[in-house]
């Protein structure tokens, strides 16, 4: 739970989000029980107005630089705006399923 | 050459380019296997790079991207983004006519 809060805590304090989902999903993937490997994120924050994708996706991932350079290996991300949620209106789509890439690496 | 110089010849060369987990028949990934799904139902011709076999680029790719994770899309020299941006263009179409444009442009030059 340790890296979870910490992203969390980054987050939270760098772009005041209005809505914050973060999902750990290692147990879907070929890595011990109790990892902090993947991740899924949902952030809406008035932050990322006017800012294309991969910009917002890149300030999360600068902000997130020492978890991703660490522990963690996927971090799934949706990043909208509170105008963006609403028009949405549903829930952000699910993860795909793992495929074994993990494995394969470890025994690279 | 180094190795930098290696990534920026192959997305100058390259109009429509993933890097990925394994190939566009046998991704490793489910994040790869997403994107390439969704860049291959758009039709174009595209050129790939399997990370997982080419670990220089798997290791540097990020830094010059500024980009951590893998797959990535590179359209005309741009990163587009990685999965998650790339399946909700192709959910919303914006991803075929992107696709559509470089390669159509491509063909012209």
């Amino acid at each position: 739970m340790v890296i979870q809060q910490q992203i969390e805590s980054r987050l939270r304090e760098a772009l005041s989000p209005e809505h914050l989902e973060l999902e750990n999903e290692s147990h879907m993937h070929s890595v011990p029980p109790g990892s902090e490997s993947h991740f899924r994120l949902v952030l809406v924050s008035e932050a990322f107005a006017g800012q294309r994708k991969v910009a917002r996706h890149q300030r999360i991932y600068q902000l997130l630089a020492e978890e991703l350079a660490g522990p963690v290996h996927a971090l799934s991300i949706f990043a909208w705006t509170p105008e963006e949620w609403r028009q949405r209106g549903e829930p952000a789509p699910a993860s795909p399923q793992c495929m074994g890439g993990s494995k394969r690496e470890q025994g690279a | 050459m180094d190795i930098f110089d290696t990534i920026k010849e192959q997305i100058e060369n390259n109009p429509i380019l993933i890097y990925m987990k394994g190939s566009p028949n046998q991704p490793q990934c489910g994040f790869s296997a997403r994107t390439v799904q969704a860049l291959m139902a758009c039709g174009e011709r595209f050129a790939y790079v399997d990370v997982l076999s080419n670990p220089d680029i798997r290791a540097n790719l990020p830094k010059y991207a500024n980009w951590p994770t893998f797959p990535q899309l590179w359209v005309n020299g741009e990163l587009i983004g990685g999965c998650d941006i790339v399946a909700e263009m192709h959910e919303s179409g914006e991803l075929q006519t992107l696709i559509k444009e470089a390669a159509a442009s491509s063909a012209a030059s």
